[in-house]
């Protein structure tokens, strides 16, 4: 009964808020509908007994990509007029795009209804492990059965990420403005900063 | 609590239902009545390295001092700027405070004091505690002024930096106790070194851990040194500059519940939370029965923790924005990474996994 209720609740508002993502004027509402999106997707994981995918869902989208998300969309300076004036230009792209996506909606429930497709037999590796939790048998299935794919996923995100550093980085000449050597800032000692000066009445101090 | 409701005639739904309520209020109420008299013990230790008297007019040692403050910002009037955009203006400080309770519900007082003893414990409040930069952000963005923008976009930035540290920190704590359950973790720390004293942070291992973590704590929850977010001296009051009256109110209880759940959190990974510092049986009953002991010691490293987080902000400067980004990325992350390469490497070597 309260597994239904909460299961149409979450499923619900997930898409409510997904058509308030695409529907919201402010691109920075978007977002934050999108973020109550993922979360509502999160709360149907754990309806699903997936609690540590879950987790992940809301450690990661919610608290990092949705985070830049926002960050990006915050600073956009938007004129409204532009957008609607895009609206009319975009109109049979968006048209387009709306037909292929039906289409391939219809041709998939088709396909589901005349039968499913022939994958062979699992080999079993990927059964759930019955007395482990979530957390375990997937740390089970990614670090012992599938740890080449894994690793290599996480080589490819790795080179990803250094080829985003390296387009990016703008290596500034030394003692460039705003750049600091702070173990040598911490290294300077008073008589290389400051000097002693004892000037007699009516001299001046030169430097 | 369950049962007790049963015993009563209720079906388990209802009995199931009731003992929550009763566990949130039993949780939420005492923690926002910690909130106020943390609040009074922070501005007392502030006054007294500063050589002042603190709080010292409303009730005996202007003990009521925060309640009178609470009653202040009750009757005062909401302003909401014309320009804001009113419902996330709105919405912001009430994230903001939701976000810092939530959390408890999976803190344990006791061995079997705690609201929702789920298995992704950990994983639970490292989701929420990233929750708690939305409320920074939308506020700073919905204020629709400069200086809470700035405000907003530091809080992001400062948030997403020191919780990558964090992550990698929990993942030695997780890797040592061999669980995300809050209770099991605390357990596992049980005698953990020479069978006597309790808590990881005594494992040397572990201990640059802690003070990693204690730093980063201090950076998630934008308190001095960190708090950039609302630098008085560069941003007005940062992303509360626009915001009066009860709306502002919920960001300082929530900021303050968030204090004492980071500090509930260093008790709990590394100094053992609820169990005394040592294992002598004496020490786990002395004060009417287990329960109320393990309550008391977890309180004690409570208050323990959060006479640091007072003492570190009244005695350290702030940090410029460039040189807390450089600690966290520069310094902590690589030294973090590190040290999961470490442990586990150490744990593989000593066939703890085996």
């Amino acid at each position: 009964m309260i597994q239904t209720l909460a299961f149409y609740l979450f499923a619900a508002l997930v898409i409510a808020s997904a058509v308030m993502v695409i529907m919201a004027r402010n691109p920075v509402h978007s977002v934050l509908w999108l973020i109550l999106a993922f979360f509502n997707a999160a709360g149907l994981m754990v309806l699903t007994g997936a609690e540590f995918i879950a987790a992940l869902l809301v450690i990661v989208y919610v608290g990092a990509v949705a985070v830049l998300f926002l960050f990006v969309v915050m600073m956009l300076d938007i004129d409204f007029a532009e957008l609607r004036a895009g609206f009319v230009k975009n109109f049979p792209l968006g048209i387009l795009i709306a037909l292929v996506l039906a289409a391939e909606l219809i041709f998939g429930i088709g396909a589901y209804q005349a039968g499913r497709l022939d994958l062979g037999v699992a080999s079993g590796a990927a059964a759930p492990i019955l007395d482990a939790s979530n957390t375990a048998s997937l740390g089970a299935v990614l670090y012992r059965d599938y740890l080449f794919l894994f690793e290599a996923a996480g080589v490819i995100l790795l080179v990803a990420m250094v080829g985003a550093i390296v387009l990016t980085h703008r290596q500034r000449p030394d003692g460039a403005r705003g750049q600091q050597n702070i173990s040598k800032q911490v290294r300077r000692k008073p008589d290389e900063a400051t000097v002693m000066k004892q000037p007699g009445v009516g001299e001046g101090v030169e430097l | 609590m369950t049962e007790f409701f049963q015993s009563l005639g209720m079906t388990y739904e209802w009995a199931w239902g009731l003992a929550t309520l009763a566990g949130i209020l039993l949780i939420a109420l005492p923690l926002m009545l910690a909130v106020a008299m943390i609040i009074y013990a922070d501005r007392k230790i502030w006054a007294a390295i500063a050589l002042r008297k603190g709080p010292n007019v409303v009730g005996p040692f202007g003990l009521l001092q925060s309640f009178a403050d609470g009653l202040k910002v009750f009757l005062q009037e909401t302003i909401i700027p014309t320009a804001a955009n009113k419902g996330i203006f709105l919405i912001a400080p009430i994230i903001t405070f939701t976000v810092a309770l939530m959390a408890w519900a999976v803190i344990p007082f006791g061995p079997v004091a705690v609201l929702s003893d789920i298995n992704i414990g950990l994983l639970y409040i490292l989701a929420i505690s990233s929750l708690g930069v939305y409320g920074v952000v939308m506020s700073g963005w919905a204020s629709n002024s400069k200086y809470p923008f700035f405000s907003a976009m530091r809080a992001a930035a400062q948030m997403i930096s020191y919780e990558v540290s964090i992550g990698f920190i929990l993942v030695c704590v997780i890797l040592w106790a061999g669980t995300t359950n809050m209770n099991a973790i605390i357990l596992a720390q049980k005698g953990h070194i020479f069978g006597l004293i309790n808590g990881f942070v005594f494992n040397p291992l572990l201990f640059p851990l802690w003070v990693m973590f204690l730093i980063s704590a201090l950076a998630e929850t934008a308190r001095a040194p960190f708090d950039l977010t609302e630098a008085e001296s560069e941003l007005v009051a940062g992303y509360q500059t626009e915001y009066s009256s009860m709306s502002f109110a919920l960001f300082w209880l929530g900021e303050y519940a968030n204090v004492l759940l980071m500090c509930a959190l260093n008790a709990i990974l590394f100094w053992g939370g609820w169990l005394p510092p040592l294992d002598i049986p004496i020490l786990y009953t002395f004060l009417f029965g287990p329960g109320l002991t393990a309550f008391f010691w977890l309180v004690m490293k409570i208050l323990f923790f959060f006479f640091i987080f007072s003492w570190v902000k009244a005695t350290v400067p702030r940090y410029r924005y460039d040189q807390l980004m450089r600690l966290g990325w520069k310094v902590f992350l690589p030294l973090s990474l590190f040290f999961v390469v470490l442990i586990s490497g150490y744990l593989m070597a000593t066939g703890h996994f085996a």
